[in-house]
Protein backbone atom coordinates (compact mmCIF):
# COMPACT_ATOMS: atom_id res chain seq x y z
CA UNK A 1 0.00 0.00 0.00
CA UNK A 2 1.53 3.10 -1.37
CA UNK A 3 0.69 6.03 1.56
CA UNK A 4 1.48 8.93 -0.90
CA UNK A 5 -1.29 9.11 -3.17
CA UNK A 6 -3.77 10.15 -0.34
CA UNK A 7 -2.08 13.54 -0.35
CA UNK A 8 -1.93 16.97 -1.23
CA UNK A 9 -4.96 19.00 -2.62
CA UNK A 10 -4.50 19.56 -6.03
CA UNK A 11 -3.43 23.31 -7.25
CA UNK A 12 -4.73 24.04 -10.33
CA UNK A 13 -1.37 24.86 -12.76
CA UNK A 14 -1.20 27.58 -15.38
CA UNK A 15 -2.11 26.06 -19.33
CA UNK A 16 1.34 25.59 -20.09
CA UNK A 17 2.01 23.10 -17.27
CA UNK A 18 -1.35 21.68 -17.85
CA UNK A 19 -1.29 18.24 -19.64
CA UNK A 20 -4.79 18.01 -20.05
CA UNK A 21 -7.03 21.51 -20.33
CA UNK A 22 -10.41 20.91 -21.56
CA UNK A 23 -12.75 24.32 -21.34
CA UNK A 24 -16.19 24.62 -22.50
CA UNK A 25 -16.44 21.52 -24.37
CA UNK A 26 -20.12 20.56 -25.66
CA UNK A 27 -20.44 17.36 -27.46
CA UNK A 28 -23.91 16.41 -29.29
CA UNK A 29 -24.81 13.19 -30.52
CA UNK A 30 -27.57 14.27 -32.76
CA UNK A 31 -29.69 16.36 -30.91
CA UNK A 32 -28.78 14.80 -27.40
CA UNK A 33 -26.24 16.79 -25.59
CA UNK A 34 -23.70 14.42 -23.59
CA UNK A 35 -21.45 16.97 -22.68
CA UNK A 36 -22.72 20.17 -21.52
CA UNK A 37 -20.26 22.45 -20.93
CA UNK A 38 -17.26 20.69 -19.28
CA UNK A 39 -14.23 22.21 -17.90
CA UNK A 40 -11.88 20.23 -16.74
CA UNK A 41 -8.00 20.05 -15.98
CA UNK A 42 -5.17 17.26 -15.67
CA UNK A 43 -1.94 18.67 -14.13
CA UNK A 44 1.41 17.07 -15.39
CA UNK A 45 1.76 14.12 -13.23
CA UNK A 46 -1.50 13.92 -11.74
CA UNK A 47 -3.70 10.85 -11.50
CA UNK A 48 -7.55 11.66 -12.52
CA UNK A 49 -10.31 9.67 -12.10
CA UNK A 50 -13.41 10.08 -13.74
CA UNK A 51 -16.54 8.55 -12.20
CA UNK A 52 -20.47 8.59 -13.06
CA UNK A 53 -23.33 6.42 -14.06
CA UNK A 54 -23.62 5.02 -17.15
CA UNK A 55 -24.34 7.48 -19.82
CA UNK A 56 -23.05 10.50 -17.85
CA UNK A 57 -20.36 11.53 -20.57
CA UNK A 58 -17.65 10.45 -18.92
CA UNK A 59 -16.20 8.23 -21.75
CA UNK A 60 -17.38 10.53 -24.07
CA UNK A 61 -14.86 13.17 -21.90
CA UNK A 62 -12.26 10.78 -22.74
CA UNK A 63 -12.87 10.13 -25.84
CA UNK A 64 -12.73 13.93 -27.01
CA UNK A 65 -9.09 14.51 -25.60
CA UNK A 66 -7.87 12.75 -28.29
CA UNK A 67 -10.26 12.91 -30.62
CA UNK A 68 -11.82 10.23 -30.95
CA UNK A 69 -15.03 11.78 -30.30
CA UNK A 70 -15.31 15.49 -32.60
CA UNK A 71 -16.18 17.73 -30.35
CA UNK A 72 -19.34 19.79 -31.04
CA UNK A 73 -17.96 23.16 -29.69
CA UNK A 74 -14.73 24.34 -27.15
CA UNK A 75 -11.55 23.75 -26.60
CA UNK A 76 -8.85 21.27 -25.54
CA UNK A 77 -5.56 21.77 -25.15
CA UNK A 78 -2.82 19.01 -24.91
CA UNK A 79 0.09 19.70 -23.25
CA UNK A 80 -0.80 23.79 -24.58
CA UNK A 81 -1.22 22.10 -27.94
CA UNK A 82 -4.65 23.01 -29.27
CA UNK A 83 -5.96 19.46 -30.52
CA UNK A 84 -9.66 21.23 -31.72
CA UNK A 85 -7.82 23.19 -33.83
CA UNK A 86 -8.78 22.63 -37.29
CA UNK A 87 -5.15 22.95 -37.95
CA UNK A 88 -3.74 21.10 -35.60
CA UNK A 89 -1.78 17.49 -36.48
CA UNK A 90 -4.25 15.45 -34.69
CA UNK A 91 -2.25 12.36 -35.57
CA UNK A 92 1.16 13.45 -33.94
CA UNK A 93 -0.43 15.02 -31.24
CA UNK A 94 -2.17 11.44 -30.36
CA UNK A 95 0.96 9.38 -30.78
CA UNK A 96 1.65 11.54 -27.18
CA UNK A 97 -1.61 10.30 -25.79
CA UNK A 98 -1.49 6.89 -24.97
CA UNK A 99 -5.11 5.42 -25.06
CA UNK A 100 -6.25 1.94 -23.33
CA UNK A 101 -9.78 0.42 -24.05
CA UNK A 102 -12.16 -1.14 -22.09
CA UNK A 103 -12.28 -3.82 -24.99
CA UNK A 104 -8.55 -3.62 -25.32
CA UNK A 105 -8.46 -3.58 -29.26
CA UNK A 106 -5.54 -5.32 -29.80
CA UNK A 107 -4.99 -6.80 -33.32
CA UNK A 108 -5.64 -10.16 -33.26
CA UNK A 109 -3.64 -10.90 -37.06
CA UNK A 110 -0.36 -9.71 -35.24
CA UNK A 111 1.37 -11.67 -33.02
CA UNK A 112 2.19 -9.39 -29.13
CA UNK A 113 5.06 -8.26 -30.14
CA UNK A 114 4.24 -6.93 -33.44
CA UNK A 115 1.19 -5.14 -31.90
CA UNK A 116 3.49 -3.19 -29.81
CA UNK A 117 6.19 -2.56 -32.75
CA UNK A 118 3.91 -1.25 -35.59
CA UNK A 119 3.22 1.87 -34.33
CA UNK A 120 6.55 2.41 -33.43
CA UNK A 121 7.40 1.86 -36.83
CA UNK A 122 4.59 2.93 -38.84
CA UNK A 123 4.73 6.36 -36.90
CA UNK A 124 7.57 6.97 -34.84
CA UNK A 125 9.34 5.83 -38.04
CA UNK A 126 12.41 3.27 -35.48
CA UNK A 127 14.19 0.69 -36.41
CA UNK A 128 12.80 -3.12 -36.35
CA UNK A 129 15.60 -3.81 -33.75
CA UNK A 130 15.66 -0.54 -31.18
CA UNK A 131 11.30 -0.75 -31.69
CA UNK A 132 11.72 -4.70 -30.47
CA UNK A 133 13.91 -3.51 -27.57
CA UNK A 134 11.36 -0.93 -26.38
CA UNK A 135 8.40 -3.43 -26.76
CA UNK A 136 10.14 -6.00 -24.77
CA UNK A 137 10.83 -3.66 -22.01
CA UNK A 138 7.30 -3.06 -21.88
CA UNK A 139 6.19 -6.30 -21.55
CA UNK A 140 8.55 -6.82 -19.18
CA UNK A 141 7.46 -4.22 -17.39
CA UNK A 142 3.53 -5.53 -17.48
CA UNK A 143 4.70 -9.01 -16.40
CA UNK A 144 4.42 -10.53 -20.24
CA UNK A 145 7.51 -11.26 -21.54
CA UNK A 146 7.45 -14.90 -22.24
CA UNK A 147 4.01 -13.86 -24.29
CA UNK A 148 5.32 -11.83 -27.03
CA UNK A 149 4.81 -14.54 -29.66
CA UNK A 150 1.67 -15.07 -28.81
CA UNK A 151 -2.00 -14.05 -30.25
CA UNK A 152 -3.93 -12.03 -28.41
CA UNK A 153 -6.52 -14.64 -28.98
CA UNK A 154 -5.14 -17.22 -26.50
CA UNK A 155 -4.71 -14.23 -24.07
CA UNK A 156 -6.52 -13.96 -20.58
CA UNK A 157 -8.77 -10.29 -20.41
CA UNK A 158 -6.41 -9.45 -18.01
CA UNK A 159 -3.16 -9.99 -19.98
CA UNK A 160 -5.18 -8.55 -23.38
CA UNK A 161 -4.92 -5.67 -21.50
CA UNK A 162 -1.57 -5.45 -19.95
CA UNK A 163 -0.57 -6.06 -23.38
CA UNK A 164 -2.49 -3.30 -24.66
CA UNK A 165 -1.32 -0.62 -21.87
CA UNK A 166 2.34 -2.35 -22.97
CA UNK A 167 1.41 -1.04 -26.65
CA UNK A 168 0.40 2.31 -25.55
CA UNK A 169 3.64 2.95 -23.69
CA UNK A 170 5.76 1.65 -26.27
CA UNK A 171 4.84 5.13 -27.93
CA UNK A 172 6.43 6.73 -25.17
CA UNK A 173 3.62 8.83 -24.57
CA UNK A 174 3.62 12.27 -21.99
CA UNK A 175 -0.04 10.78 -20.75
CA UNK A 176 -2.71 7.83 -20.62
CA UNK A 177 -6.06 7.71 -21.02
CA UNK A 178 -8.04 4.82 -19.54
CA UNK A 179 -11.76 4.06 -20.80
CA UNK A 180 -13.10 1.69 -18.19
CA UNK A 181 -10.01 -0.41 -18.41
CA UNK A 182 -11.00 -3.18 -16.14
CA UNK A 183 -14.79 -3.00 -16.76
CA UNK A 184 -14.22 -6.13 -19.34
CA UNK A 185 -12.53 -8.22 -16.95
CA UNK A 186 -13.57 -11.36 -14.73
CA UNK A 187 -12.88 -10.16 -11.36
CA UNK A 188 -9.98 -12.05 -10.67
CA UNK A 189 -8.06 -10.56 -13.26
CA UNK A 190 -9.05 -7.15 -12.10
CA UNK A 191 -5.86 -6.80 -9.59
CA UNK A 192 -3.00 -7.47 -11.99
CA UNK A 193 -4.41 -4.47 -14.43
CA UNK A 194 -4.52 -2.46 -11.32
CA UNK A 195 -1.18 -3.16 -9.97
CA UNK A 196 0.37 -1.68 -13.51
CA UNK A 197 -1.83 0.86 -13.67
CA UNK A 198 -0.63 1.90 -10.26
CA UNK A 199 3.23 0.90 -10.56
CA UNK A 200 2.61 3.30 -13.83
CA UNK A 201 1.28 6.22 -11.61
CA UNK A 202 3.85 6.29 -9.15
CA UNK A 203 6.38 6.63 -12.21
CA UNK A 204 4.57 9.94 -12.71
CA UNK A 205 2.77 9.38 -15.54
CA UNK A 206 0.23 11.46 -15.84
CA UNK A 207 -3.39 9.67 -16.06
CA UNK A 208 -6.73 10.02 -16.84
CA UNK A 209 -8.75 6.74 -15.81
CA UNK A 210 -12.68 6.45 -16.66
CA UNK A 211 -13.38 3.63 -14.04
CA UNK A 212 -15.85 1.99 -11.32
CA UNK A 213 -12.83 1.19 -9.40
CA UNK A 214 -13.36 3.17 -6.25
CA UNK A 215 -10.51 1.48 -4.17
CA UNK A 216 -8.20 2.55 -6.93
CA UNK A 217 -9.24 5.95 -7.13
CA UNK A 218 -8.99 6.66 -3.82
CA UNK A 219 -5.54 4.77 -3.58
CA UNK A 220 -4.02 6.41 -6.54
CA UNK A 221 -6.04 9.45 -7.54
CA UNK A 222 -4.98 13.07 -7.13
CA UNK A 223 -8.25 14.27 -7.94
CA UNK A 224 -11.78 12.54 -8.19
CA UNK A 225 -14.11 14.35 -10.78
CA UNK A 226 -18.18 12.53 -10.48
CA UNK A 227 -19.83 13.67 -13.54
CA UNK A 228 -23.19 12.43 -14.36
CA UNK A 229 -26.09 14.32 -17.19
CA UNK A 230 -23.28 15.69 -19.00
CA UNK A 231 -21.58 18.28 -16.05
CA UNK A 232 -19.22 18.24 -13.68
CA UNK A 233 -21.16 17.63 -10.35
CA UNK A 234 -18.47 17.59 -8.27
CA UNK A 235 -14.29 17.11 -7.64
CA UNK A 236 -11.67 17.23 -5.32
CA UNK A 237 -9.52 15.16 -3.64
CA UNK A 238 -10.39 11.67 -3.90
CA UNK A 239 -10.84 10.30 -0.21
CA UNK A 240 -12.56 13.48 0.82
CA UNK A 241 -14.89 12.91 -2.17
CA UNK A 242 -15.97 9.17 -1.29
CA UNK A 243 -16.08 9.76 2.39
CA UNK A 244 -18.00 13.44 2.22
CA UNK A 245 -19.40 13.63 -0.77
CA UNK A 246 -20.88 17.11 -0.94
CA UNK A 247 -24.01 16.95 -3.98
CA UNK A 248 -26.69 14.77 -3.44
CA UNK A 249 -26.78 12.73 -6.73
CA UNK A 250 -22.82 11.66 -6.05
CA UNK A 251 -24.08 10.44 -2.34
CA UNK A 252 -26.76 8.68 -4.24
CA UNK A 253 -24.55 7.11 -6.53
CA UNK A 254 -21.57 6.47 -4.39
CA UNK A 255 -24.17 5.06 -1.87
CA UNK A 256 -24.84 2.37 -4.93
CA UNK A 257 -21.54 1.32 -5.79
CA UNK A 258 -19.87 1.69 -2.63
CA UNK B 1 -51.07 -49.98 -37.02
CA UNK B 2 -49.65 -48.64 -34.36
CA UNK B 3 -46.04 -47.87 -35.21
CA UNK B 4 -44.30 -46.03 -33.16
CA UNK B 5 -42.96 -42.37 -34.01
CA UNK B 6 -39.44 -43.68 -34.12
CA UNK B 7 -40.51 -46.65 -35.66
CA UNK B 8 -42.14 -44.76 -38.66
CA UNK B 9 -39.24 -42.72 -39.05
CA UNK B 10 -36.75 -45.64 -39.57
CA UNK B 11 -39.39 -47.17 -42.51
CA UNK B 12 -39.55 -43.66 -44.12
CA UNK B 13 -35.98 -44.35 -44.41
CA UNK B 14 -35.70 -47.41 -45.41
CA UNK B 15 -38.06 -46.55 -48.12
CA UNK B 16 -35.94 -43.42 -49.66
CA UNK B 17 -32.56 -46.30 -49.73
CA UNK B 18 -35.07 -48.36 -51.51
CA UNK B 19 -35.86 -46.34 -53.79
CA UNK B 20 -32.54 -44.42 -54.64
CA UNK B 21 -31.45 -48.04 -55.54
CA UNK B 22 -34.28 -48.67 -57.31
CA UNK B 23 -33.79 -45.87 -59.35
CA UNK B 24 -29.79 -46.49 -59.71
CA UNK B 25 -30.67 -50.33 -61.02
CA UNK B 26 -32.98 -48.77 -64.05
CA UNK B 27 -30.57 -46.79 -65.06
CA UNK B 28 -27.98 -49.24 -64.77
CA UNK B 29 -29.66 -51.85 -67.01
CA UNK B 30 -31.55 -49.63 -69.34
CA UNK B 31 -28.43 -47.56 -70.25
CA UNK B 32 -26.82 -48.56 -73.72
CA UNK B 33 -23.48 -48.34 -72.13
CA UNK B 34 -21.52 -49.50 -75.62
CA UNK B 35 -22.78 -46.80 -76.79
CA UNK B 36 -22.44 -44.17 -74.17
CA UNK B 37 -19.39 -45.03 -73.68
CA UNK B 38 -18.66 -44.34 -77.74
CA UNK B 39 -20.37 -40.28 -77.70
CA UNK B 40 -19.12 -39.25 -74.29
CA UNK B 41 -16.16 -41.34 -73.51
CA UNK B 42 -14.07 -42.68 -76.59
CA UNK B 43 -10.78 -44.07 -75.28
CA UNK B 44 -8.66 -43.13 -78.09
CA UNK B 45 -10.65 -40.20 -78.10
CA UNK B 46 -9.25 -39.35 -74.18
CA UNK B 47 -6.41 -40.38 -74.94
CA UNK B 48 -5.85 -38.37 -77.93
CA UNK B 49 -6.28 -34.87 -76.01
CA UNK B 50 -3.35 -35.34 -73.53
CA UNK B 51 -0.99 -34.26 -73.01
CA UNK B 52 -2.05 -31.01 -75.34
CA UNK B 53 -5.12 -30.20 -73.25
CA UNK B 54 -3.18 -29.26 -70.11
CA UNK B 55 -0.04 -27.81 -71.82
CA UNK B 56 -2.64 -25.80 -73.54
CA UNK B 57 -6.09 -25.37 -72.82
CA UNK B 58 -5.96 -25.52 -68.86
CA UNK B 59 -2.78 -23.65 -68.51
CA UNK B 60 -4.77 -20.93 -70.36
CA UNK B 61 -7.52 -20.82 -68.72
CA UNK B 62 -5.55 -20.65 -65.49
CA UNK B 63 -4.04 -17.50 -66.64
CA UNK B 64 -6.80 -15.94 -67.81
CA UNK B 65 -8.87 -16.53 -64.66
CA UNK B 66 -5.56 -15.39 -62.57
CA UNK B 67 -5.13 -12.50 -64.58
CA UNK B 68 -8.75 -11.48 -64.35
CA UNK B 69 -9.09 -12.26 -60.46
CA UNK B 70 -5.98 -10.29 -59.74
CA UNK B 71 -6.62 -7.10 -61.84
CA UNK B 72 -10.46 -7.81 -60.42
CA UNK B 73 -9.37 -7.87 -57.29
CA UNK B 74 -7.35 -4.67 -57.16
CA UNK B 75 -10.27 -3.01 -58.90
CA UNK B 76 -13.01 -4.22 -56.08
CA UNK B 77 -10.81 -2.92 -53.49
CA UNK B 78 -10.39 0.57 -55.09
CA UNK B 79 -14.14 0.52 -55.81
CA UNK B 80 -14.79 -0.17 -51.96
CA UNK B 81 -12.58 2.24 -50.94
CA UNK B 82 -14.62 4.71 -52.86
CA UNK B 83 -17.61 3.81 -51.84
CA UNK B 84 -16.92 4.19 -48.12
CA UNK B 85 -15.43 7.84 -48.49
CA UNK B 86 -16.34 10.85 -46.95
CA UNK B 87 -16.58 11.99 -50.55
CA UNK B 88 -19.66 12.16 -52.46
CA UNK B 89 -18.19 11.74 -55.85
CA UNK B 90 -16.38 8.76 -55.35
CA UNK B 91 -19.04 7.46 -53.43
CA UNK B 92 -21.57 7.45 -56.72
CA UNK B 93 -18.97 6.81 -59.50
CA UNK B 94 -18.21 3.45 -57.79
CA UNK B 95 -21.89 2.81 -57.29
CA UNK B 96 -22.52 3.48 -60.87
CA UNK B 97 -19.50 0.76 -62.02
CA UNK B 98 -20.31 -1.95 -59.53
CA UNK B 99 -23.81 -1.66 -60.67
CA UNK B 100 -23.42 -1.81 -64.28
CA UNK B 101 -20.87 -4.32 -64.19
CA UNK B 102 -22.74 -6.61 -62.04
CA UNK B 103 -25.90 -6.32 -63.89
CA UNK B 104 -24.68 -6.83 -67.25
CA UNK B 105 -24.00 -10.24 -68.20
CA UNK B 106 -20.08 -11.42 -68.40
CA UNK B 107 -20.96 -12.36 -72.06
CA UNK B 108 -22.14 -8.75 -73.18
CA UNK B 109 -18.84 -7.49 -71.49
CA UNK B 110 -16.82 -9.74 -73.64
CA UNK B 111 -18.39 -8.39 -76.76
CA UNK B 112 -18.27 -5.17 -75.77
CA UNK B 113 -14.50 -5.03 -74.61
CA UNK B 114 -14.06 -7.67 -78.16
CA UNK B 115 -15.32 -6.88 -81.17
CA UNK B 116 -17.02 -4.02 -79.57
CA UNK B 117 -14.40 -2.05 -78.90
CA UNK B 118 -12.35 -2.75 -81.73
CA UNK B 119 -15.64 -1.43 -83.85
CA UNK B 120 -15.73 1.59 -81.92
CA UNK B 121 -12.31 2.89 -81.96
CA UNK B 122 -10.53 0.99 -85.34
CA UNK B 123 -7.20 2.95 -84.29
CA UNK B 124 -6.38 1.30 -81.13
CA UNK B 125 -6.17 -2.07 -79.80
CA UNK B 126 -6.42 -3.13 -75.63
CA UNK B 127 -2.94 -4.20 -75.17
CA UNK B 128 -2.30 -8.02 -74.45
CA UNK B 129 -4.69 -9.60 -77.37
CA UNK B 130 -7.00 -11.92 -76.07
CA UNK B 131 -5.33 -12.29 -72.51
CA UNK B 132 -5.98 -8.07 -72.28
CA UNK B 133 -9.18 -8.06 -73.01
CA UNK B 134 -10.06 -11.76 -70.85
CA UNK B 135 -8.39 -9.70 -67.94
CA UNK B 136 -10.31 -6.25 -68.15
CA UNK B 137 -13.49 -8.51 -68.83
CA UNK B 138 -13.62 -10.74 -66.17
CA UNK B 139 -12.11 -8.12 -63.88
CA UNK B 140 -14.76 -6.03 -64.69
CA UNK B 141 -17.36 -8.43 -63.85
CA UNK B 142 -15.05 -10.02 -60.78
CA UNK B 143 -14.20 -6.44 -59.41
CA UNK B 144 -18.16 -5.45 -59.35
CA UNK B 145 -18.87 -8.45 -57.26
CA UNK B 146 -15.85 -8.39 -55.28
CA UNK B 147 -16.08 -4.63 -53.65
CA UNK B 148 -19.29 -5.16 -52.40
CA UNK B 149 -17.45 -7.87 -50.50
CA UNK B 150 -14.74 -6.35 -50.04
CA UNK B 151 -16.94 -3.05 -48.31
CA UNK B 152 -18.57 -5.51 -46.19
CA UNK B 153 -15.28 -7.00 -45.15
CA UNK B 154 -14.10 -3.76 -44.16
CA UNK B 155 -17.24 -2.90 -42.40
CA UNK B 156 -17.27 -6.35 -40.07
CA UNK B 157 -13.98 -5.40 -39.04
CA UNK B 158 -14.87 -4.25 -35.07
CA UNK B 159 -14.96 -0.02 -35.06
CA UNK B 160 -12.17 -0.33 -32.00
CA UNK B 161 -9.64 -1.81 -34.02
CA UNK B 162 -9.42 1.69 -36.32
CA UNK B 163 -9.70 3.40 -33.06
CA UNK B 164 -6.90 1.80 -31.65
CA UNK B 165 -4.80 2.33 -34.55
CA UNK B 166 -5.88 5.99 -34.49
CA UNK B 167 -5.12 6.01 -30.45
CA UNK B 168 -1.65 5.22 -31.63
CA UNK B 169 -1.02 8.59 -33.74
CA UNK B 170 -1.82 6.25 -37.42
CA UNK B 171 -3.37 8.18 -40.23
CA UNK B 172 -6.72 7.07 -41.62
CA UNK B 173 -4.93 5.22 -44.32
CA UNK B 174 -2.10 3.89 -42.54
CA UNK B 175 -4.81 2.30 -40.08
CA UNK B 176 -6.83 1.07 -43.37
CA UNK B 177 -3.49 -0.46 -44.78
CA UNK B 178 -2.26 -2.02 -41.32
CA UNK B 179 -5.11 -2.84 -39.20
CA UNK B 180 -8.25 -2.89 -41.21
CA UNK B 181 -7.78 -3.98 -44.63
CA UNK B 182 -5.54 -7.29 -43.52
CA UNK B 183 -8.37 -8.64 -41.25
CA UNK B 184 -11.15 -7.81 -43.48
CA UNK B 185 -9.57 -10.25 -45.97
CA UNK B 186 -9.64 -12.64 -43.70
CA UNK B 187 -13.05 -12.53 -43.19
CA UNK B 188 -13.93 -12.33 -46.69
CA UNK B 189 -11.83 -14.93 -48.07
CA UNK B 190 -14.40 -17.64 -48.40
CA UNK B 191 -16.25 -15.19 -50.44
CA UNK B 192 -13.45 -14.38 -52.50
CA UNK B 193 -12.40 -17.95 -53.49
CA UNK B 194 -16.05 -18.23 -54.34
CA UNK B 195 -15.65 -15.59 -56.88
CA UNK B 196 -12.91 -17.22 -58.37
CA UNK B 197 -14.48 -20.13 -59.00
CA UNK B 198 -16.70 -18.48 -60.83
CA UNK B 199 -13.79 -16.03 -63.07
CA UNK B 200 -12.51 -19.66 -63.78
CA UNK B 201 -16.01 -20.69 -65.45
CA UNK B 202 -16.56 -17.20 -67.10
CA UNK B 203 -13.43 -17.18 -68.29
CA UNK B 204 -15.08 -19.82 -71.14
CA UNK B 205 -16.64 -16.70 -72.72
CA UNK B 206 -13.65 -15.66 -74.10
CA UNK B 207 -14.28 -17.78 -77.48
CA UNK B 208 -16.38 -15.38 -78.72
CA UNK B 209 -12.54 -13.58 -79.25
CA UNK B 210 -11.35 -15.59 -82.21
CA UNK B 211 -8.30 -17.05 -80.80
CA UNK B 212 -5.61 -18.49 -82.10
CA UNK B 213 -4.64 -22.36 -81.67
CA UNK B 214 -2.19 -21.56 -78.55
CA UNK B 215 -4.53 -19.37 -76.94
CA UNK B 216 -6.97 -21.56 -76.97
CA UNK B 217 -8.96 -21.91 -73.39
CA UNK B 218 -10.63 -25.31 -72.38
CA UNK B 219 -14.30 -24.49 -73.52
CA UNK B 220 -13.10 -23.35 -77.14
CA UNK B 221 -10.58 -26.28 -76.83
CA UNK B 222 -13.43 -28.44 -76.41
CA UNK B 223 -15.89 -27.57 -78.72
CA UNK B 224 -13.08 -27.38 -81.26
CA UNK B 225 -12.52 -30.96 -80.95
CA UNK B 226 -15.87 -31.86 -80.28
CA UNK B 227 -16.55 -30.81 -83.52
CA UNK B 228 -13.72 -32.26 -85.52
CA UNK B 229 -14.37 -35.62 -83.75
CA UNK B 230 -17.83 -35.21 -83.73
CA UNK B 231 -18.23 -36.69 -80.52
CA UNK B 232 -18.64 -35.62 -77.20
CA UNK B 233 -15.61 -37.04 -75.26
CA UNK B 234 -13.57 -34.12 -75.97
CA UNK B 235 -15.76 -31.85 -73.87
CA UNK B 236 -16.24 -34.36 -71.23
CA UNK B 237 -12.53 -34.51 -70.92
CA UNK B 238 -13.08 -30.36 -70.54
CA UNK B 239 -15.63 -30.41 -68.07
CA UNK B 240 -13.04 -32.88 -66.15
CA UNK B 241 -10.43 -30.64 -66.16
CA UNK B 242 -12.66 -27.47 -65.42
CA UNK B 243 -13.49 -29.51 -62.38
CA UNK B 244 -9.61 -30.01 -61.36
CA UNK B 245 -9.30 -26.37 -61.10
CA UNK B 246 -12.81 -25.68 -58.99
CA UNK B 247 -13.57 -28.92 -56.87
CA UNK B 248 -10.10 -28.28 -54.76
CA UNK B 249 -10.91 -24.67 -54.65
CA UNK B 250 -14.35 -25.57 -53.36
CA UNK B 251 -12.61 -28.02 -50.31
CA UNK B 252 -10.36 -24.78 -49.72
CA UNK B 253 -13.51 -22.65 -48.96
CA UNK B 254 -15.33 -25.28 -46.80
CA UNK B 255 -12.06 -25.85 -44.88
CA UNK B 256 -11.44 -22.00 -44.01
CA UNK B 257 -15.01 -21.79 -43.24
CA UNK B 258 -15.06 -24.78 -40.72
CA UNK B 259 -12.05 -23.01 -39.44
CA UNK B 260 -13.53 -19.82 -38.65
CA UNK B 261 -16.42 -21.42 -37.53
CA UNK B 262 -14.11 -22.94 -34.73
CA UNK B 263 -12.40 -19.97 -34.07
CA UNK B 264 -15.89 -18.04 -33.06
Amino acid sequence: MTTWSTGEPHVPSDRSTAAIDVQQLHKYFGSNEVLKGIDFHVGVGEVVCVIGPSGSGKSTLLRCVNMLETPTSGKIFVEGDEITDPDADVDKLRSRIGMVFQSFNLFPHMTVLRNLCIAQQRVKGRSKSESVEIARANLAKVGLSEKEDAYPAHLSGGQSQRVAIARALSMEPDMMLFDEPTSALDPELVGDVLQVMKDLASEGMTMMVVTHEMGFAREVGNKLVFMDGGVILEEGVPAEVLANPQHERTQGFLSKVL
Amino acid sequence: MALSKRKRAAYLRYAQYALIVLVVAVIAFAADWASLRDSFFKPDLVREQFPDILKTALKNTIIYTACGFVFGLLLGLVLALMRLSSIGPWRWLSTAIIELFRGLPALVVFLALGPGFSRAFPDYEIPGGGLGVATLALGLVGGAYMAETIRAGIQAVPKGQMEAARSLGMSHSRAMISIVIPQAFRIILPPLTNELILLTKDSSLIYILGLSLDEYDLTKWGREGMNSAANLTPIIVVGLCYLLITVPLSIVVRRMEAKSERAR
